[in-house]
């Protein structure tokens, strides 16, 4: 049973990741990845969100039909959202109106209904919960990593506002990396977001690479020292 | 797989290589660089040095990292003459991380992350000088007016050091604005084209090179010498630089007949700006542009049209690169729709019939 968990837990985070590997919510992705702590927050909102709906909707999997489903899972995510929304403006409101549009547009995040449709409508209560918080977690992940290489590059900053998004504590997370930097605005447009999250992906399946090269030289190693004892 | 024999046949070699190509590129370019590099003075040579060797060194990387040989890609030429024409369209005494950036973005995020020589979608050149051009708006606007090489004003060995790799603050004293530049911010404040004209090079110095402007935008008859000279050699027909030039031309003449006060006439925008250089060395590019003659006119027609809407009626003063990537993004379409007739067939594609194999004459 823990080898399925840890099984869900690899894949949200790295082998099946939204961004990386299903390449789904690359609008979200691309909008609100200037800046890392924007990736944060977007990334937080999205995972309360996609915990919440695969609890719900694996509950209700046994009285939802299949005729129906579509439009159920799209009202259940568009109350979570809601909530989210309300919950934000009220308590990080200066985040909320950085992100502004983007988080009511969660709804329409094809990763949390593809989650829903893959996943929860199919496994009981506590792998869809688990599901929903690895996933988050990998979507969360690309953002940080994607909003801080553009930050970098194009304002010489990182976690600029965390403040705003995780109060004042999170003010040693800010940092300026390049002083007197002049800035490089293609990378906070929107091109610039393609542009990293090709480079990201370039590197994620280098990486593959390079632990599968690995872990066939550990393997065979393994095997050589097997057969000659 | 069949391993055919080599026919022997009336062949004749054509000894036309990817290094050839370039090199005659390469030497059509000389004397209008070197002209620029002697008005320019020595930041421009520092700036046009550290670019090329930029360029060079990202090109030898990305080709390691692709696993692809990298003495003969290296020394074909390409990545030489690519930063070579980047440098032509930077503000001379533009500082050197502009060069380093703009390799960058011309040879890894214009060329290789396509997959290399002739698989860009975009002209590489073209690709660093517009995303520069969008990320640093104030050094890439920052002209200078020429300062010939040992005349009295230009800045000595060292100080030009500075002015390329240092801090130096000096550079207002000396900044002047391009001729399109000017008319177009005069014109915007309804300032009539004769008395703004007041204050821009004449034609004469803008054939001759003397105004300000990037490296390659400066003498117009050096360049067109160049491109005559790649036609003769066939590296480039003619189509596209005279579609170019002629829709630009044309459309200038007619806005300029309408209302001579608020549009500039068709020598000025011929010789100005980057039309000449764009025309021959840039939308020619012979792997962004339409294969077929009636496409390559059509594309180098598109590319003047282009430059002219942009210079008259957009927010930036010249619109020689963004005119050719908008058509460079528009040539497979080019290429789709405006395919040769293949021999012994119609445009279709369908076998031509003739009358005594009982077909319809």
């Amino acid at each position: 049973m823990s080898n399925d968990y840890r099984r869900i837990a690899k894949d949200g985070i790295w082998d099946n990741n939204i961004v990386f590997a299903q390449a789904l919510a690359l609008c979200p992705l691309l909008a609100v990845t200037g800046t890392a702590s924007n990736g944060l927050g977007m990334g937080l909102a999205s995972t309360a969100v996609m915990i919440a709906s695969g609890l719900l909707i694996s509950l209700f999997r046994g009285i939802i039909t299949p005729q129906v489903r579509i439009p159920v899972f799209v009202l259940i995510i568009a109350v979570l959202v809601t909530l989210v929304d309300l919950s934000m403006n009220a308590w990080v409101h200066d985040l909320h109106k950085v992100l502004g549009l983007f988080i009511p547009l969660i709804v329409t995040n094809c990763a949390i209904l593809g989650r829903a449709e893959s996943y929860a409508s199919r496994n009981r209560i506590l792998p869809s919960l688990f599901d929903g918080l690895m996933m988050g977690l990998g979507f969360t992940l690309a953002l940080v990593l994607l909003g801080a290489a553009r930050e970098i590059l194009g304002s010489g900053t990182l976690f600029a506002d965390a403040a705003l998004l995780l109060g004042s504590w999170a003010a040693f997370l800010e940092l300026e990396l390049i002083p007197d930097y002049k800035g490089f605005l293609l990378i906070i447009l929107p091109p610039g977001g393609f542009l990293v999250l090709g480079f990201l992906l370039a590197g994620k399946r280098l990486l593959d690479r390079l632990f599968g090269q690995r872990r066939a030289a550990l393997a065979s190693a393994e095997a050589t020292a097997s057969s000659r004892s | 797989m069949i391993e055919e024999q080599p026919v022997a046949g009336p062949y004749t070699h054509a000894r036309t290589s990817i290094g050839r190509t370039m090199g005659l590129v390469l030497l059509a370019l000389l004397p209008a660089t070197l002209y620029g590099l002697y008005l320019f003075g020595w930041p421009a040579i520092f700036l046009f040095g550290t670019t090329i060797l930029a360029a060079l060194i990202f090109e030898a990387g990305s080709l390691r990292l692709a696993g692809k040989r990298v003495r003969p890609f290296l020394l074909d030429g390409s990545a030489l003459l690519t930063g070579w024409l980047l440098a032509m369209t930077l503000p001379p005494w533009a500082p050197w991380w502009i060069g380093v950036v703009g390799a960058f973005l011309a040879i890894v995020i214009g060329k290789q992350v396509f997959g290399g020589i002739g698989q860009n979608l975009f002209n590489p050149a073209m690709v660093a000088r517009v995303a520069l051009l969008i990320s640093f708006p104030l050094e890439m606007t920052l002209f200078h007016a020429p300062v010939p090489l040992f005349s009295a004003q230009a800045p000595g060995f060292l100080d030009s050091l500075a002015i390329t790799f240092g801090q130096s603050d000096q550079l207002d004293a000396v900044s002047s604005a391009t001729t399109l530049d000017h008319l177009k911010t005069e014109l915007g404040r309804g300032v009539a084209l004769e008395t703004a004209s007041g204050g821009v090079g004449s034609l004469s110095q803008l054939t001759l090179g003397e105004a300000s402007g990037s490296l390659g935008e400066t003498s117009a008859l050096l360049l067109l010498l160049g491109g005559l000279f790649l036609i003769h050699k066939r590296i480039i027909t003619w189509h596209i630089p005279l579609a170019m030039l002629g829709s630009l031309a044309l459309l200038a003449t007619i806005f300029h007949l309408i209302d001579p006060q608020s549009y500039v006439g068709p020598l000025t925008h011929l010789l100005s700006g980057a039309a000449i250089l764009g025309a021959f060395f840039i939308a020619t590019d012979l792997v962004t542009s339409p294969v077929s003659i009636r496409g390559q006119l059509l594309f180098g027609a598109g590319v003047g049209l282009l430059v002219y809407a942009i210079r008259t009626w957009a927010g930036y003063p010249e619109g020689v690169a963004f005119a050719v990537m908008l058509m460079n993004a528009c040539t497979p379409l080019i290429d789709h729709y405006l395919k040769p007739r293949i021999y012994g067939r119609d445009r279709k594609g369908e076998p031509l019939t003739y009358a005594d194999e009982g077909g319809e004459v």
